[in-house]
Formats: C-alpha cells, structure tokens, sequence
C-alpha cells in the first residue's frame, strides 16, 4: 500500500478500516514533500508540526467515531490565497511575506470539519495572476510530469502537488481558469464550481466577481467528495448561495445516456494545438459512444472574452489590492520619505510585475473619462457571454471543448509576452465571466508525453451533470 | 461695496446612524471603547474578509428618504470609493455613486421674512466611516484606531438652495429634527454624529449662472457653521471686488482663528475610480419592505404640534419647546401616559428641566431622569407630601442621577409633617418669640403673616406645607 499514490476517498476508507492511520498518512505525505519538493517547489509553506498535531487529533476522532465522511484524516494542501489562521499565507507575494492571518477561511473550516489535515500552503502566480505559476515571489513551481515546463497556473503548486504525490488532493481557486488549466497540464482533475457555491470569506481576492474556490484531485470521484465538504452557505459572503443540491458524490454514476453534449466550433478554431485537438475529440467520442447525444455549434462572443474578462478583473484586483500597503502588515520599503512615498515604494518593492501590469491596467479602465468606455462596456459584454450560454445551454447539457490551446509550455516561454499568454485563457475565462461550472480531466497526453485536458461546462447549479459526465468519461477512458 | 451679491449655499451633511452595529460587520458601534477593541477582520480591511450589508442602516436611510419626501432607489448599489489613506483599512471606502438610495426630496423650512421654502435634496447614500488617527507628537508617530471603521453614515447633499446663514441653520433644524423624530441619530453636531460641509459661491444678484464655489470643513457647531457662512462669502467677494476670481477648492474652517485655509483644489482634486463593489449584491427594495419602514414612520413634528395642543391643551410656546426636541416630547408623553396632568409636567420641562439643561450644558438626548420618577414627583408636590421647594431641590438630584423620587425623600426625611399637633406647637413657639410681628399683622399689615410662615417652616426644617402653615397662622391669630 502506497499512501502517497492512493485517492483521498481510498485513504480515507483505509484508515477507517485500521489499515493505516491519519497519522502515517500525513507522515508518508509529509516525507514525499521532502523528497520531492526541491525539485517541484510546490509549497511556499509547509505546516509539519500542525499537520502532524492535527492528525493526532483527527484519528482520535476518527477512532471515537464522531469523524466519518470521506475525507476524515486525508492531508491536503491549500492555495496560498486562503486564509489560514496563524499560518502564513502569502499569495506568492513578497507584500505579504510575513502575513500570518487571525482567521480562517470558511471553505478551509469547512474542510477542516470534515476531518481534512492541513499540510500547508502553496505556491501559486502572484495573487493568482498569471497562467504558469512563474510570477511568484518565491520562485517558479515544475510541473512534475516534466520539470523542464510549467504546472500552469494560477493555482500551479496545487495541481503540481496533487501529481507529485506531495499532497492526496487540494485546493485552489479559479478566476479565469487557475483551476482548470494547471489540472489540465498537471495531469489532474479540477473543477471551478457556479459562482457562490464556494464562500470566499477568507480567499485573498483577485477579481471578486469571478473568483471561485474548488478542488484539484486524482480522479473525479474525490473532486465530487472534496466539492461536496467545500460547498457551504455562508452569510458573511454576500454573494454566497443557498443550495440544497450539494451532495455531489451522489452524481457519481456512469451514465450519460441522452445527455446533450454541445461542442462550440469556436473553442476549436485557429490556435488549438493539433494533438490537444484530437485528444477533445476522441473524449467526445467515447462519450457518445456511452450513449450521449454530441454535436457542433457556433458560440457567438468568444473572441470578446479575453478583453472583458481582462477589463473586469483587472479592475476589480486594482481596488481589491489597494489595502496592501505596508501600513498594517506586510512589507514596508525600508527607507522613505513621508506617507506618500511610503506607499509608493513599499507597492513598487512589493508588488511584482504582472501584478503591477494588471494594477495599472485595472486603475486605467475605472479612472475618469475611461469608465464608460472600457469597464462599463466590458461589463456589457459579459452580460451578452452570459446571454450566448443562456442559448446554449437550451439546447446542450453540457458543452465540451480542451482546456487550453497547448499543452504545459517550458519555463520562460510565456513571461516575455503577456498578451500571448493571456489569450492562453481563452477557453476558460469566459466560463467565470458568466458565473458557470466547469471542470477538467485528462484525456490523454500529447507527444512529448505531456497531460491534456477536457474541459466540460455546465449551466449554473449543474455541476452533477458535469460530474456525472466526468466520471462516465473516466470510466470508459481507463 | 457697489454690487449687491446673492449668497448661494448648498450643504453635504453626514448623519451617523444610531445602528448597535457597524454597517458591515457586527461589531458594536458604541462610543469611547480602548483604540481598536471593537474591530474585525472585516472593519480592518485584512485580507479576505467581506461586507455584509446591515439590513438596520438600509431601513434608516429609506426612513429619512421617505420622511424627506425623496424616491426611493428600487435598484440601488454599492460603490468603491478608491483612495489610499490609513484611516481607510482597504484603501477604499464603500460608498453610493451611481444608484444612491435616495434622491429628488426637499424639506421646507421656515424663512427670516416668515414665509417658508423647500430646499431641495439631491440625494441620499449610504456609506462606511474610516478610522481615526492620532498622531503622538511625543513619539514622532501616527497611530490607528478602526473602532470607528465601519460605522454606518448616510450623506444628504442638499440643492444649492439656500441663500442665508439663517436658511442653512434652519434646514439642519429641520434634518436633525426629522432624523431624532425616527431614531435614526442622535444628530449631535459636537460630538460629530452630525457633519456639514458648506458649498458656497456668491453671485450678483439677479445673475443667472452660479458662481465658482468653494467647499468648507470642519464646522462643528451651528455658531461655526454661521461665521464660516459670514467669513466665506465676505473672502469671496472681496476677491471679486478686486477683479480676482474664486478659485474652486476645499477649505478647512479654523473656528478659533474665525478663518479658513484652503486644504486642497480642484487641480489636486483625486480621481476616485468609482465602481460597483462586486462584494455587495445590489439592492432591491420591495414594495413590502416600503410599507413596511412607511408604517413605522413615527409622528412628526407637525403633527405632534397639532396633537398636543388638542389632546394636552398646554401653551404654544410650551409645545414648540418640547417638540423641538424629541427626547423632550418623548419624556412628556411617556409622562403623561402615567397618570401625570400634562401642564404640570410641561411646567417640570419648560422650568427645571430647562434651566438646569442649561446651567449644565446637557443635550436633551442626554437627560436621565424616567419619567416613572417625574411622574413621582409630580404624585409626590399633588398629595402635599412636600412642598415646591422640596420638589425642585429633589428634582436636581434626579436631574443628575436619575433617583427614585419618594425613596429619596423617605431616606433623607423630607416629608412634610402632616401632624396637626406637632405643627401647632411650633406655630405656638413662633408667635411667641416674635411679638412684634405678631402685633404688626393683628394692625394689618399683610406682610408679617409671609415672615411668621419663613420662620416656621425654618423651624419645620422645610418639611410642612406652606399653604398649610399660612392658614393656620390665620387661624391661631384670628
């Protein structure tokens, strides 16, 4: 029995069978991330003593009998954007290299409450901004599968741990993909839930009207155990939603028979990399041969997406990062003159620089007399994205498409043009532009053996439809 | 001066609101707790923290909007105010722009000549105050306090319709009275739950265009509001008269100095970048909760004026006095609601009440006394258990701590002696040891009766009825 290669819904059962114990879990975890994480650099933080301590205390629980479920003593790792009392938690920044929060996030309670142990925080681009994990402050995270190239980002060091073994799941948070795409070049599964299933109290925000909080996993099965432990109500998150249908796990079915599957002729246009191409298609494929009704359509407004989502969450990130300012915590510019110098260096000293590119544009966009021209117009255009779902989604279950254009590029490559890597994005943001589902899995790899993904996006409140698909295509592709 | 010139002022008043807490977090709003013990990661602006809107603040604001004749926002928002200083944790402040609660209302006021006017209300928003700073001289320092992070105000910018010193006095009579008459602030222009900025330029009467206008700080009672008033618009005509223009800016009043500084010009002016906070929902007010706010709008003071003179028949001038102050009508009618004549206890507020209001410098909002002991005491001079001079010598210690009327006079012996006997013996001692006076009176000479009462009631120590002693004087000497 290896720990390290085992599910968190096979582990979870395995220390409930006496088999093993939270306590060797986390340890066996603890020594891969040793091991391992020179060579990945996964983690900004790693938490021994807490997870060791907190292991101790869940398989008391466990052994009492008041902790079941299945994530009871399975060790997780968790993005360096959640909030984690008395743990550093940094968002890969150097503005916030000595940040230890006074509370924790809801989600993380959530999981917390579910018997998870926390081993410790990771490494992601700097405030989540960036598709490869290369704009962090503490140095750039390997995708396992080949060290040579990126994990993807935003949330790489998540995606790249659970394919290291360096964690049995984790979690990250999407805004325009930062989920799905390292899941995608990792090898793994993740999934970016409706906007307000997941509460962001306690999530460092990027762009708050995108953000999501969701798992990246080995296989589906704990992607929909992980989600179902997530998903809360919460009141102290405005935009946090009721639901009474989270119990993913019981969409664990394979059957997709009648499903309507919608595959958008614009997410395989100009750009889509020939290997990833085929890859979507031949996952298409076994889905229908299950049963599922697939066919093309036109998406109208994708090539819109990228500006809007850019305009929105730039500006949203540009507000939502003002509060770093080396005022109340986190670095200071050691030498200044006066208050306003104060802030403007400890920012430029702080602050790296696509965050500072996205600050910038974000101020841009909201500063007076560009108002209405780009943030109020993007605003539009997310309306129109939300409206082309609408459609689609009367006439599709699901819609199907990769992940991303590539896969995993080297170290290096992205950094020197920004706008080529933004429009890396493509497929995926416009998905959090209008509030939406989606999830990746791999569906195979390309020639230099790296991991492809297929993504599925399902209408608002669908994702057991998503998840239901996932697992069916995860059966049928084993 | 050769010109006639028209003052034209307009007026941006903050009203604290009375809420227990704070505007977006539950933390209490109370007044002069320990720097920084009432906060929260949400009022400190840390790091994944979230607004909640308090439901209490929005039904405030409707209140005043509705009682000040305005349209209520069906669709309102929240917006981000984007500025960077440290009394402000985010580095913005959450505020109303594009869709404020309230606008389009007016009050009337009562003008100099005895007609009346209707200022005009431009609108009415809801927003979150900032901390305070304290700068340490001593130690060359700025520190912190966020207890007042987050207490809710609503601004009320007013038309530019004023003309006068007077006017502007009468229309802040008039909001503070329409906002004590709801409960939603004690409007206490001291201690700050009251600010008014003036908006003021002058113009040659009979000019159609307004002139460049200025905009005045700092003005912490009605005396300073009316010197900056007479200040500025003097400064400004006298710059005119010169053939030099006004130039627009923000000028802070120094009422010790009786003068004002400019602080900042339209050339520094910032650029806010407002936008919709993607943190706060937009707000949508139903018609239930509309008639709901409109069925708990108190009696004003108009009405209350009507009332009193129908239902209490006490003077005009008693009534204008006590419903111009709402604490005042409310200790009167719960007075009245005991049992107590409502003359008498008009005559209690008008007199003492008064009087020592003054003599003390107390605020109506700050009277202690209950009505439960006024009502005593009022029992207390109707049964003759003490005589007025006892009464108002009682009342002064209830007037400073609220006691309990007849167990005071029970403990210190103040009781008029009723006993006839007892009584009858000191009157025999008194007209003894004053033959003369005695003399005096039996020749008619009325005033020596009024010196024989003194004396007995200085040998009854104060406790016997006046009226009683006169008559039995009359008595003993017939």
């Amino acid at each position: 029995m290896n720990i390290t290669d085992m599910t968190a819904v096979q582990l979870s059962a395995a220390i409930k069978e006496g088999k093993t114990t939270a306590v060797e879990a986390v340890e066996a975890v603890l020594a891969r991330i040793e091991e391992e994480d020179k060579k990945y650099n996964c983690y900004v933080t790693v938490d021994r003593e807490g997870a060791v301590a907190q292991a101790k205390k869940v398989q008391a629980q466990i052994e009492a009998g008041t902790l079941q479920g299945p994530l009871a003593g399975v060790p997780v790792a968790l993005k360096d954007n959640l909030c984690t009392e008395g743990l550093l938690t940094t968002c890969s920044s150097k503005i916030l290299y000595n940040f230890v929060p006074t509370y924790t996030a809801e989600a993380v309670k959530n999981l917390t409450r579910a018997g998870a142990v926390i081993l410790g925080k990771t490494n992601m681009d700097e405030f989540a901004m960036g598709s490869t994990t290369e704009t962090s402050a503490y140095g750039p995270t390997r995708n396992p599968r080949n060290p040579e190239h990126v994990p993807g980002g935003s949330s790489g060091g998540s995606a790249a741990a659970v394919a290291a073994g360096e964690c049995i799941y984790a979690i990250g948070s999407d805004t325009g993909g930062s989920i799905r795409q390292p899941a995608s070049y990792c090898g793994v599964v993740g999934m970016k839930p409706t906007y307000g299933t997941v509460s962001r109290y306690g999530l460092i925000a990027y762009g708050s009207s995108l953000d999501q909080i969701g798992p990246l996993t080995k296989d589906v099965t704990d992607c929909a155990a992980v989600l179902e432990a997530l998903s809360s109500h919460d009141e102290r998150d405005s935009t946090s939603i009721a639901r009474d249908d989270t119990d993913f796990t019981s969409a664990l079915t394979e059957d997709v028979e009648g499903l309507r599957i919608g595959i958008p002729n614009d997410y395989l246009g100009e750009g889509l990399d020939a290997e990833v191409k085929e890859a979507v298609l031949r996952a298409a494929e076994v889905l229908e041969k299950k049963g599922a009704l697939v066919e093309r359509f036109d998406l109208s407004l994708v090539d819109y997406a990228i500006p809007a989502y850019y305009t929105i969450a730039a500006a949203e990130a540009s507000s939502n990062l003002e509060r770093f300012d080396g005022i109340k915590y986190g670095y200071r510019a050691k030498e200044y003159a006066g208050l306003h110098n104060m802030y403007k260096k400890s920012r430029s000293e702080g602050f790296g620089e696509e965050v500072k590119r996205r600050i910038m544009l974000g101020s841009f966009v909201l500063s007076s007399g560009y108002y209405d021209a780009y943030y109020l117009k993007a605003l539009k255009v997310k309306a129109l994205i939300k409206k082309a779902f609408d459609e689609a989604f009367a006439k599709y279950d699901i819609i199907l498409g990769p992940v991303a254009p590539t896969t995993a590029p080297k170290l290096g490559e992205s950094l020197t043009d920004p706008i080529q890597m933004y429009l890396g994005d493509i497929y995926t943001i416009a998905v959090n532009l209008a509030g939406l589902p989606g999830i990746s899995i791999p569906c195979g790899q390309d020639g230099k053996g790296l991991p492809i993904g297929l993504q599925m996006i399902g209408d608002c409140f669908q994702e057991k439809k998503l998840i239901r698909a996932a697992y069916t295509y995860e059966q049928g592709a084993v | 001066m050769s010109r006639e010139y028209e003052t034209v002022i307009g007026l941006e008043v903050h009203v604290e609101l009375a809420t227990k807490t704070k505007i977006f977090c539950g933390c209490s709003t109370a007044f002069g707790a320990a720097p920084n013990t009432q906060t929260c990661p949400v009022c400190t602006g840390m790091p994944g923290s979230l607004p909640v809107l308090n439901r209490q603040v929005l039904e405030y604001a409707i209140a005043v909007g509705l009682a000040t004749n305005c349209d209520i926002t069906r669709y309102a928002k929240f917006d981000r105010k984007n500025y960077f200083y440290p009394d402000n944790p985010q580095n913005y402040q959450i505020s109303q722009l594009y869709l404020p609660i309230c606008r389009n209302g007016g009050v009337e006021i009562e003008t100099a000549d005895g007609g009346t006017k209707t200022v005009g209300i431009h609108e009415i928003h809801m927003e979150e105050d900032a901390g305070k700073l304290i700068h340490d001289e001593w130690e060359d320092c700025s520190l912190v306090d966020y207890n007042r992070s987050g207490v809710p105000l609503i601004e009320i910018v007013s038309e530019p319709d004023m003309r006068s010193a007077e006017e502007v006095i009468a229309y802040l009579e008039k909001l503070r009275l329409v906002i004590q008459y709801l409960g939603a602030s004690d409007c206490k222009l001291q201690e700050g739950s009251m600010r008014a900025d003036v908006n003021l330029s002058v113009r040659e009467t009979g000019a159609k265009e307004f002139g460049t206008r200025t905009e005045m700080k700092n003005l912490n009672s009605f005396k300073a509001i009316t010197r900056a008033i007479e200040g500025e618009r003097e400064r400004q005509i006298d710059l005119l008269e010169a053939g030099e223009s006004v130039v627009q800016e923000t000028r802070r009043w120094d009422d010790g100095k009786g003068e004002s500084y400019a602080m900042r010009s339209k050339e520094d002016a910032q650029d806010y970048r407002y936008f919709p906070d993607p943190d706060l929902p937009p707000i949508r007010v139903s018609e239930e909760m509309l008639a709901q706010i409109r069925a708990k709008q108190p009696e004003f003071r108009g009405e209350k004026r009507k009332r009193y003179k129908e239902e209490f028949g006490i003077p005009d001038y008693d009534i204008e006095i006590i419903t111009g102050e709402k604490p005042l009508a409310d200790l009167f009618e719960a007075t009245v609601a005991l049992g107590s004549q409502p003359k008498k206890v008009s005559n209690w507020l008008m007199g003492e009440t008064l009087r020592l209001m003054k003599e003390r410098e107390t605020d109506a909002s700050d009277l202690r006394f209950s009505p439960e002991n006024l009502a005593k005491l009022i029992a207390l001079t109707d049964q003759k258990a003490i005589n007025s001079s006892v009464a108002k010598e009682v009342f002064e210690v209830m007037f400073e701590e609220n006691i309990d009327p007849e167990a005071y006079v029970e403990e210190k012996g103040l009781k008029t002696v009723n006993d006839e006997g007892a009584l009858k013996k000191v009157i025999e001692e008194v007209i003894a040891a004053n033959p003369q006076s005695v003399e005096d009176y039996r020749n008619g000479k009325e005033k020596a009766i009024g010196f024989l009462v003194g004396q007995t009631m200085k040998a009854m120590k104060g406790k016997a009825d006046p009226g009683a002693v006169n008559q039995m004087l009359r008595e003993m000497l017939s």
